[in-house]
């Protein structure tokens, strides 16, 4: 039973989809704040490499290192979106091409391949990977043993992160604070709330989030490093971030969802499950229903309920409001 | 002491250009940083880069075949970021134009020295395979406001997955099913002779060759050059630019501008795709380390913002970062690791962005009375 390919897609789209919901969750963050930060596919990279690094070259026990390579993957990501928080609170650049340019900067072609070519990284698998916590006993039940238990701890950190950040937002002095700086600068500002620094602050986390989604990746689904090895994984993040009417308990949903859907194509592949052009349309699924989902939501009634951060995207100048 | 910036008035014509070519100075300085923390000497590496871009025996012919689907996907940029309608999808735009040229150089090409009207008729299609694939985000946008970033770039992983598709995971039209090497590895159908666009050769540097696509290139730049400074269409996009209430009050008809600019955007990116095919690559690179890996698409962002969306300025800086992919390409080693291009061209773009602030703004120091004034401005709480 637990080899059905419905209890395979959904354990396997809970541990695809845990880059997504990292990725997401720190966009989340950023955007509660007024920042939109469009760098994150530059950001996991970036993080999937280093974190991938860390573990190569860190000569310690594995628990250790994979540690040492998470925080090195967040410390990347935050570092990477401090380029962009200078940029677009500081200098009060256009967010959009400001995260397109970390993108280009750290992407595919630019400094995550740079990195993986000087560092000698690729070609070889990764020394030590995030694998399942509990016992394979308990794996074994039915249903729940493979999506609830045959999850590594990076899964079980992200539940956490989801309750935190709900809570934080929502029951927190500061949480409340940074959803006013993201709804009405201005209006925080005369509060007394300190804008730039929330923004700063909620940005360089968000980037810490992005860095260690990538890490998830290289450490735990896909123990390796190839250039471009995230595929459009930090794009669909953002969008996650839209379905879930910036909610964090929605992301979860979503990028379980999206994970799912990534899952897709190598369990239909195993299976010699055919239909049509299926290596065609199986990879472009989860790029194909990104916009399906993303059109749903932008269109019609649903538009009204959708609590983007009013701010979004907008520059806070005091002396200019 | 505090550093305020104030709105400039009037935006001095001097700095619209000082500020570019500060920001790729400064970028280059700051790639430099990157290099020695990396273990590698900037100024030897950096003479290198020139040497391979320009001043090598062919360099020139070299960097013009980088320099020319650049060139056209910078245009597609520009013409839709002046409208701040961000088109990111210019990369699978210009798949989607080279299927579509290669396509009917494949089935109208014959025997024969190249003829005016195969090539025509690829240049063509060329446009419209990029128009229908950037009409996509185009009528999404127009009709339920769909965000045109997300929806453009996805596109690209599609366009590049149907590129792949049609020649390694199938039996389509655009594949070589026969001979001896097509049966070792999938590769794409020749373009027959009279579907290969003609170059020209300029008797300097040993020869360089200029390509048909390099003129049609800088032909595009004037027509966009006239649209947007001497029509009411490209007046209207940038009103739309500026103020979409504004636009709307104008009687400006929001929704079929956002096609156009679309629609407009994807033809000369599509028409870049043509011009790979035609020119260059005689047939479809399905490989995803091939043409996909050198993201044309993505580079045409960060020419289109060096450039000030300016046409005119998008076709030279084209030509030098042209210049720098193709060295980048040449000396790609132990002393010139993959990607570095790519980070100076982040940083570049970085550099200008944080320029554009100088541009619209005054920095100036104000010094400020310490803690007196400041106790005096502000009632104790």
């Amino acid at each position: 039973m637990n080899n059905s390919l419905l209890i395979v897609l959904i354990a396997s789209g809970v541990a695809y989809g845990t880059p997504l919901l990292y990725a997401a969750l720190g966009e989340l963050l950023a955007e509660r704040s007024g920042v939109l930060n469009l760098g994150v596919e530059g950001m996991m990279l970036v993080g999937a490499v280093m974190g991938f690094w860390t573990v190569q070259h860190v000569h310690a026990n594995a628990g250790i290192a994979l540690a040492a390579a998470v925080v090195v993957a967040g410390l990347v990501g935050a570092a990477l979106s401090a380029i962009h928080a200078f940029l677009v609170i500081t200098l009060r650049a256009s967010q959009i091409v400001s995260g397109l340019a970390l993108t280009i900067f750290a992407g595919a072609v630019g400094l995550s391949s740079y990195l993986g070519n000087d560092l000698n990284l690729s070609g070889a698998p990764a020394t030590h990977t995030f694998s399942a916590v509990f016992p394979a006993s308990m794996q074994r039940w039915p249903v729940i043993g493979p999506i609830v238990f045959g999850q590594n701890v990076l899964v079980y950190i992200s539940w956490g992160c989801v309750v935190g950040i709900w809570l934080y937002l929502s029951r927190t002095r500061p949480g409340l604070n940074v959803r006013a700086v993201g709804e009405s600068p201005a209006a925080a500002d005369t509060m007394g709330i300190n804008v730039t620094r929330y923004r700063y602050v909620h940005t360089l986390v968000g980037g810490a989030f992005a860095g260690v989604a990538g890490a998830t990746i290289t450490l735990a689904i896909t123990p390796q490093w190839v250039d471009g090895i995230t595929g459009g994984a930090g794009w669909i993040a953002i969008a996650l971030v839209i379905f879930a009417f910036w909610r964090p308990e929605l992301c979860l949903v979503g990028a379980y969802f999206f994970g799912a859907l990534q899952a897709l194509a190598p369990q239909l592949q195993a299976r010699h499950i055919s239909l049509g052009p299926t290596v065609l349309w199986t990879n472009a699924l989860p790029y194909v229903m990104t916009i399906v989902v993303l059109v749903i939501v932008s269109s019609g009634t649903a538009r009204s309920r959708l609590g983007a951060p009013a701010a979004l995207g907008n520059p806070y100048a005091r002396e200019e409001r | 002491m505090r550093i305020t910036f104030e709105r400039r008035l009037r935006q001095p014509r001097w700095l619209s250009v000082a500020v570019p070519v500060g920001s790729v100075v400064f970028a280059f300085f700051l790639a430099g940083l990157v290099l020695l923390a990396t273990g590698h000497n900037p100024l030897s590496t950096y003479r290198q880069l020139f040497d391979a871009a320009f001043l090598q025996t062919g360099s020139l012919t070299q960097t013009l075949i980088s320099a020319t689907p650049l060139a056209f996907t910078g245009l597609a940029a520009a013409a839709a970021f002046r409208m701040k309608l961000f088109n990111i999808g210019a990369e699978g735009q210009l798949y989607m134009g080279a299927i579509f040229g290669a396509a009917a150089g494949l089935y109208l090409g014959g025997t024969g020295s190249s003829s005016p009207f195969v090539i025509a008729a690829m240049v063509v299609t060329g446009c419209v395979g990029g128009t229908l694939w950037a009409l996509i985000p185009g009528v999404l946008k127009a009709f339920f406001k769909t965000n045109e970033i997300l929806t453009s770039l996805l596109l690209n992983y599609v366009a590049a997955l149907v590129l792949t598709y049609l020649i390694f995971q199938s039996q389509s039209y655009w594949r070589e099913t026969k001979g001896f090497n097509a049966s070792v590895f999938p590769v794409g159908k020749q373009l027959p002779p009279s579907a290969v666009w003609p170059s020209w050769t300029i008797h300097i540097q040993g020869g360089v060759t200029v390509p048909l696509g390099a003129v049609l290139a800088v032909l595009a730049a004037v027509v966009l050059w006239v649209l947007y400074a001497r029509t009411r269409f490209g007046f209207e996009a940038r009103v739309l630019g500026d103020s979409e209430r504004a636009a709307r009050y104008a009687g400006v008809r929001v929704r079929r501008k956002i096609l156009a600019v679309m629609a407009l955007s994807g033809a000369i990116a599509g028409l870049g795709g043509a011009s790979q095919v035609g020119d260059f690559a005689h047939s479809i690179d399905g490989d995803p380390n091939g043409l996909q890996k050198l993201g044309y698409g993505y580079t045409g962002i960060v020419i289109a913002a060096l450039a000030r969306y300016n046409p005119f300025a998008v076709v030279v800086v084209a030509f030098l970062i042209g210049g720098l992919e193709n060295a980048g390409n040449t000396l790609q080693g132990v002393d010139f690791p993959a990607g570095l291009v790519g980070v100076i061209q982040g940083i570049i773009l970085f550099s200008a962005l944080g320029g554009e602030v100088l541009i619209r703004h005054r920095v100036r120091i104000v010094r400020t009375k310490k803690r007196a004034a400041a106790a005096g401005a502000e009632p104790a709480s």
